[in-house]
């Protein structure tokens, strides 16, 4: 392997990290705060692609400059967490936080299973494909290698300014030291007067909308088709469970680490690009069965 | 719920409800010869849904069970290219044997799991093998999968419809013979300890049994069930594809066992008819939204009929 090739999958490696951080994030964040995991969440990352790449397409047809594609990457992702985010929450989680893991699970795969056929109601079964950002901002030079800005730049960066966004909203402001309050325990949180129901709803719209947002920023440089939601929900279930459920500096670096080895599978053994991920996860819990970052009984998010 | 139906010898009720299912599933198809495939494809969900069952019972849900019909769907048909001679009896077997096996290995990783670890490592494992099954194209023939000459059946070569007939009966009858093995195996001490990981781990533990011990025996048991239904339902399709593996195709075992009720072994049999006639139908009313007709029938199940279709209809008698 050369050092153009070794330089070119670590630049995709780390976009790709970028958004598999993205979508993990929100899964971790839900599950943090309100101990369940939602299988649901693909489903979030594949309508935020879909509305954003349909978004994408009206504003072509209506002759916007593609400098607009920001907004509507953003427009799609936070429309589509905060819809089917409250939507989820209000009239399914809600009911059953207190019932048994399993049935929660049963409950969201549920959901998955609706918002599955509801994808292809919508958008069909063709693939879309809105790529007119990555063509707008062109490519860089990077150490004699040409790269587009969009993967270089916007994807690390939009990902790097919503890990510390949060890290700080979770410190520093009201609601989010109330989120983390409820996540520490809802009990105690509640009788020092917080309205967990409103946190929860919050903390899993937010959740939502960062899974939507991982697949609002992946349309322009991946082919939409049925299906993406319901791979993705594996694999970022991989990154939140190698990192330890509820890690959020976690998930940052095993998403790197899994984004990179990923990469490199690509370039040097293509076959077993789709086995990395699992075969990560699997070696982790096999020695550390509370993931890598989970110190014991300490507080999550 | 558990403890009525375990403790207590199976109700009249059930047995009757048993017997008419038999009697659907091998009547209605003599009146109806376009019914016995969905007939055999349901059986064969059933016994993977019986499979799945048994883990529900001790409070796990597992998110990969197809993984062990596809595998030993994949090992029969491997078998049968390679000696062609072999009879579909055998091929069973060794499909079963061959869930047994892998259910031995894998579940010795994942039974130190429970709840949400338990099925997504599951479903993690399952995503595993359907990688490696779509990816190696030159051994597995990718997602296209690999095809099956249609083997004798014990020891007679048979027309489709022969087959098919036989595969039904056999189907049936292993079905009947698997429930009720299930069932003493749920009164036997190894089953109640399985039941006791849900109930209370720690007090399983204190009696002296280990729950993870318990744990991996009905994983066992369970990823043979899968093993057997993927035999049948390769032999049955003629083909075996990585979409059998599928984790969608876990969540609908996960569903038909949920559907039918997990309180008794006829319930996975009650699920998985009702579920394939809901696929059938609502496949043909509402095309391209019948996974959406499951999603809202499976919310309401859990809302409202939480022991399942068997557990509405053989609600305990008032004594």
């Amino acid at each position: 392997m050369n050092q153009e090739l070794f330089l070119l999958a670590m630049l995709d490696g780390l976009s790709y990290a970028a958004l598999l951080f993205l979508v993990a994030l929100g899964m971790t964040l839900v599950f943090g705060v309100m101990r369940i995991l939602n299988m649901a969440h693909g489903s979030m990352y594949a309508f935020g692609g879909y509305f954003a790449a349909t978004l994408g397409m009206w504003a072509v047809a209506a002759k916007f400059s593609p400098a607009w594609s920001f907004v509507w990457l953003l427009v799609a992702a936070l429309v589509v967490g905060a819809v089917m985010g409250a939507v989820m929450e209000i009239f399914l989680l809600r009911r059953i936080y207190h019932k048994e893991q399993i049935l929660q699970l049963l409950v969201t795969f549920a959901a998955f299973m609706i918002f599955e056929d509801l994808q292809r109601l919508i958008w069909g079964s063709q693939p879309y494909f809105v790529s007119n950002i990555v063509n707008y901002l062109g490519v860089a030079e990077v150490l004699g290698i040409t790269y587009t800005r969009y993967q270089l730049m916007v994807l690390p960066g939009v990902a790097l300014v919503v890990f510390f966004g949060l890290r700080h909203f979770l410190k520093s402001s009201s609601t989010g030291r109330q989120i983390v309050a409820v996540a520490h325990n809802r009990e105690v949180a509640m009788a020092m007067g917080i309205d967990a129901r409103r946190i929860c709803l919050l903390t899993f719209v937010v959740g939502s909308m960062l899974g939507a947002l991982g697949g609002a920023l992946a349309s322009p440089t991946t082919s939409l088709v049925p299906g993406i939601g319901a791979d993705m929900i594996v694999l970022s279930f991989a990154v939140v469970a190698t990192a330890g459920l509820g890690q959020i500096e976690g998930t940052l670096i095993t998403a790197i680490l899994i984004g990179l080895t990923r990469s490199f599978a690509v370039y040097l053994q293509p076959e077993s690009e789709v086995l990395v991920p699992y075969l990560i996860m699997v070696l982790v819990l096999l020695f550390r069965p509370q993931g890598l970052f989970s110190v014991a009984q300490a507080r999550r998010v | 719920m558990t403890k009525t139906t375990t403790s207590k010898m199976t109700s009249p009720k059930i047995k009757i409800a048993g017997v008419l299912l038999v009697l659907f599933a091998l009547g209605l198809p003599m009146i109806w010869p376009w019914l016995k495939t969905p007939m055999v494809v349901a059986t064969s969900f059933g016994i993977a849904a019986l499979g799945v069952s048994i883990l529900i019972r001790s409070g796990q849900l597992s998110f990969g069970h197809a993984m062990f019909s596809c595998a030993a769907g994949y090992a029969v048909a491997f078998t049968a290219r390679a000696m062609p001679e072999l009879d579909s009896a055998v091929l069973i077997l060794l499909g079963t044997a061959f869930g047994a096996v892998m259910g031995m290995v894998i579940g010795l990783f994942v039974v130190r799991y429970r709840a949400i670890f338990f099925g997504m490592l599951n479903l993690a494992l399952s995503m595993v093998l359907f990688s490696i099954l779509g990816k190696f194209y030159s051994l597995t023939g990718g997602t296209d999968g690999i095809r099956l000459a249609r083997p004798t059946f014990f020891g007679v070569r048979m027309e489709r419809d022969g087959f098919e007939t036989t595969l039904l009966v056999v189907a049936v009858v292993l079905a009947v013979a698997l429930a009720w093995g299930v069932q003493r195996y749920m009164m036997s001490i190894a089953g109640q300890a399985l039941t006791a990981v849900k109930t209370n781990e720690t007090r399983l533990e204190y009696v002296g049994l280990s729950a993870n011990r318990a744990l991996w025996i009905g994983y066992v048991i369970s990823a043979a069930l899968c093993g057997l239904s993927g035999a049948m339902f390769a032999l049955m399709q003629g083909l075996v594809t990585p979409e059998m593996g599928y984790w969608v195709r876990s969540g609908e075992i996960v569903f038909i066992s949920i559907l039918g009720g997990v309180g008794h072994p006829v319930g996975a049999f009650l699920g998985a008819l009702v579920f394939e006639f809901v696929k059938l139908y609502s496949a043909a009313l509402f095309t391209g939204a019948w996974q959406m007709v499951l999603g809202f029938v499976l919310i309401g199940l859990v809302f409202f009929v939480p022991t399942g279709l068997s557990g509405l209809l053989f609600r305990k008698e008032p004594k």
